[in-house]
């Protein structure tokens, strides 16, 4: 590039630039406070997830989420499928079978509850969405089953950019783990609160219909050998856990994939790297044997 | 180009096939004895990815439509059916999602390596304008698969887009019922998506049948722009040359796929579009595609609806023009010192254009975008009126010359840097 074009592309450079802090003024503008970033077991490209935090994952989600939220997309069977929390089978036939579930019609027509099978989807808390607003309050708890997918935050140039080579996406993550332990009780000064509303410090517009869902203590964690929990039961790490486990149902083939992922890249270099010198004997001359360059 | 066939049957079997049907003539002229232009850069690798690019977003396509149900209370459920129940059904769907984007990718390098050589000038403005036409079919394509999912961003996006076309007088209300089959979109408009999902990759692959035949009828254009004027000097045998350049091309290209799909498989997405469908809530901010985003940006920088659809319109459309409205004789911008200047403050303003359409369409962001498009257009005629008084730097006096080192066009070659650094054969 000359001279001009250069300082075109300068020009473009801190437009583009000032157009990007103008985006976290917008953020605070909307009531947004950015997620810190957490340091997550299934980041990067080696990424896995923590079994044992799957399965503690789990239990807050089966003893405290679940009460409310669906998540309908996700069967008994997927507990113990590799690459999750990797319940044994038994585990799971054991677990489905403390649900009743219906089912039908049978022959004379009638539908019947028989206890739940692992190919059974978790049964949902609410018949309909009209039920599950009933009773709360008229908030709708939403399906959890992709939600780690569905939520992020606004990265902003030019760190979308490095998020490229970082590998960084757990912006889903970070924001759920903030929200479930970012409940504000009582709310700062200035704000009131409807009946029915909370504050959340990461909830953008910091008004939330869900309740505090945790608090310390609530789920009891496996214990070590001295009787005491291997992980604290605070809410901090019950908001992690149960983070981890719903990244894990929003993409269970995550580790299959970042494992896939190696064998191509580097089947893919190797491949590249024989090519390139195949190319280079090929363009050394031309047809009839003269230089194809100086 | 079109010369004499150099093929010649050598089995009983290929001669009786030949004087019937003679396929294996017409795949050795075009893709063993074509003559290839020896001073070709790296970016001219980019039309063999396309060509992978397209035939892999219909196999990809093919099979996920095995698994994928277009109904507007089953599609979200059955993408993630998909992406969980389906043996590698999480590949198949990242491969094509980030595929769409690769796609993109492929062609806008390819499509500014042709306005960067002049490309576009005669004897190609067929091949050009097709190209053009391929570009439109891929941004319709590409627009209704992302509809598929069934997502937030899926249907809010199908909301705005297909509403520009009310914008249109007398016929703008009739034609947008007649996109959603309703009054809103809904279930029909997600059933002939679908269906015209599943067509027009095939009208895209009709068009670039053309398209490589026009190439294959005037050959390809080259760094310097200088046509070929010695096929024993001038050019190498498609293969092995092209086939094993095209090759590493591909595979290099295949890398940089393969880390979006398997380390950052949502990267180009929209958190959104995890979210099931919802006519009642309306998104925040709607966004298209990164690929669509310069074209949105000049959408919304106009104030008047159909004053933006038609900038929209006219900022594609000016593309099938070039040829004529490039005044240069000149291909070749190495050689042109000024229109090269404009060439890179074009591509700075359209990743501008990208950038604020992803930007909400208020305050400065609206006054930069209309500046921005002012800018796009003013390119065009900058491209007119510098051809005719640019004096351009003297052009090789063939291929051979400019690849043999008596360049006279000296230093404006740099941008074909990939050319210079090619492996130097000693001896």
């Amino acid at each position: 590039m000359s001279t001009l074009s250069f300082r075109l592309a300068l020009t473009g450079l801190s437009l583009g630039l000032g157009l990007a802090l103008a985006v976290p003024a917008a953020n605070a503008a909307e009531g947004r406070v950015e997620p810190p970033a957490l340091s997550w077991s299934f980041s990067g490209p080696f990424g896995k997830f923590d079994r044992a935090q799957l399965q503690r994952g789990y239990k807050v989600y089966k003893e405290v989420c679940a009460s409310c939220h669906a998540a309908s997309l996700m069967r008994f069977r997927n507990l113990s499928q590799p690459g999750g929390p990797e319940f044994t089978p038994s585990q799971v036939t054991a677990l489905a079978a403390t649900y009743q579930i219906k089912d039908g019609p049978n022959d004379t027509g009638e539908m019947f509850d028989r206890p739940g099978r692992a190919a059974d989807p978790f049964p949902s808390p609410f018949a309909n969405e009209l039920a599950a607003r009933a009773a709360n309050g008229g908030a709708y708890p939403l399906d959890l089953s992709v939600i780690a997918k569905a939520r992020t935050y606004e990265r902003g140039f030019p760190r979308f950019i490095f998020d490229i080579f970082t590998q960084y996406q757990e912006q889903g993550p970070d924001y759920i783990a903030a929200l479930l332990a970012g409940y504000k009780d009582p709310p700062p000064e200035g704000v009131t609160l409807l009946p029915g509303q909370y504050y959340n410090t990461y909830m953008p517009g910091h008004l939330i219909a869900m309740p505090k869902p945790l608090s310390d203590g609530q789920v009891e964690f496996p214990k070590g050998a001295d009787g005491q929990p291997q992980v604290p039961e605070t809410v901090a790490q019950y908001a992690k856990d149960v983070t981890a486990y719903l990244m894990w149902t929003a993409e269970p083939h995550l580790e299959q994939r970042k494992r896939i992922g190696l064998q191509v890249m580097l089947f893919l270099m190797l491949f590249a790297g024989l090519l390139y010198y195949t190319k280079k004997k090929v363009w050394a001359r031309m047809p009839d044997g003269s230089p194809l360059h100086h | 180009m079109s010369g004499h066939s150099s093929y010649v049957p050598k089995t009983g079997i290929e001669r009786w096939l030949d004087a019937r049907l003679p396929i294996i003539r017409l795949a050795h002229d075009s893709a063993v004895s074509y003559p290839v232009p020896r001073n070709l850069n790296y970016f001219w690798t980019f039309g063999g990815i396309l060509m992978f690019m397209l035939v892999a977003q219909i196999v990809t396509g093919i099979i996920l439509a095995m698994h994928y149900t277009p109904n507007s209370a089953l599609a979200f459920i059955s993408v993630e059916h998909i992406m969980r129940d389906v043996n590698y059904g999480w590949l198949l769907r990242y491969l094509h999602a980030n595929g769409a984007s690769m796609f993109f990718v492929a062609v806008y390098v390819h499509i500014f390596r042709g306005l960067y050589y002049g490309s576009y000038k005669a004897p190609r403005e067929v091949l050009w304008i097709l190209g053009v036409v391929i570009f439109l079919l891929m941004m319709a394509t590409a627009f209704m698969g992302y509809v598929l999912p069934w997502g937030q961003m899926s249907f809010w996006g199908a909301t705005v887009i297909t509403n520009l076309f009310s914008a249109l007088p007398v016929v703008g209300e009739t034609i947008v019922t007649f996109l959603w089959g309703g009054f809103s979109v809904d279930n029909p408009t997600l059933n002939r998506f679908f269906s015209l999902h599943y067509l027009l990759p095939f009208m895209i692959f009709g068009v670039v049948i053309l398209h490589v035949w026009a190439l294959h009828h005037v050959g390809q254009n080259n760094p310097t722009g200088v046509e070929v004027k010695n096929v024993e000097k001038d050019t190498v045998p498609f293969t092995p040359y092209a086939t094993i350049k095209d090759l590493f091309g591909m595979v290099v290209f295949m890398i940089v796929f393969s880390y979006f799909v398997f380390y950052q498989p949502n990267f180009m997405g929209h958190a959104d579009n995890y979210i099931p469908a919802n006519p009642a809530v309306t998104p925040s901010h709607i966004v298209p595609e990164w690929y669509f985003l310069p074209f949105y940006a000049i959408l919304r920088a106009i104030p008047d609806k159909l004053g933006g659809v038609l900038a929209m319109g006219a900022a594609i459309v000016v593309l099938a023009f070039l040829p004529w409205i490039d005044s240069s004789k000149v291909k070749s911008m190495s050689y042109r010192p000024i229109a090269r200047q404009f060439f890179w403050a074009f591509v700075a303003v359209c990743i501008g254009l990208g950038y604020l359409g992803a930007m909400p369409a208020e305050g400065g962001y609206v006054t930069a975008s209309q500046i921005f498009t002012v800018l796009y257009f003013g390119f065009f005629v900058a491209l007119f009126v510098i051809g005719l008084f640019e004096r351009p730097k003297a052009l090789p006096n063939s291929i051979a010359d400019s690849v043999l080192g008596s360049l006279k066009g000296g230093s404006g070659a740099r941008i074909a840097t990939t050319a210079v650094a090619e492996p130097n054969a000693k001896g």
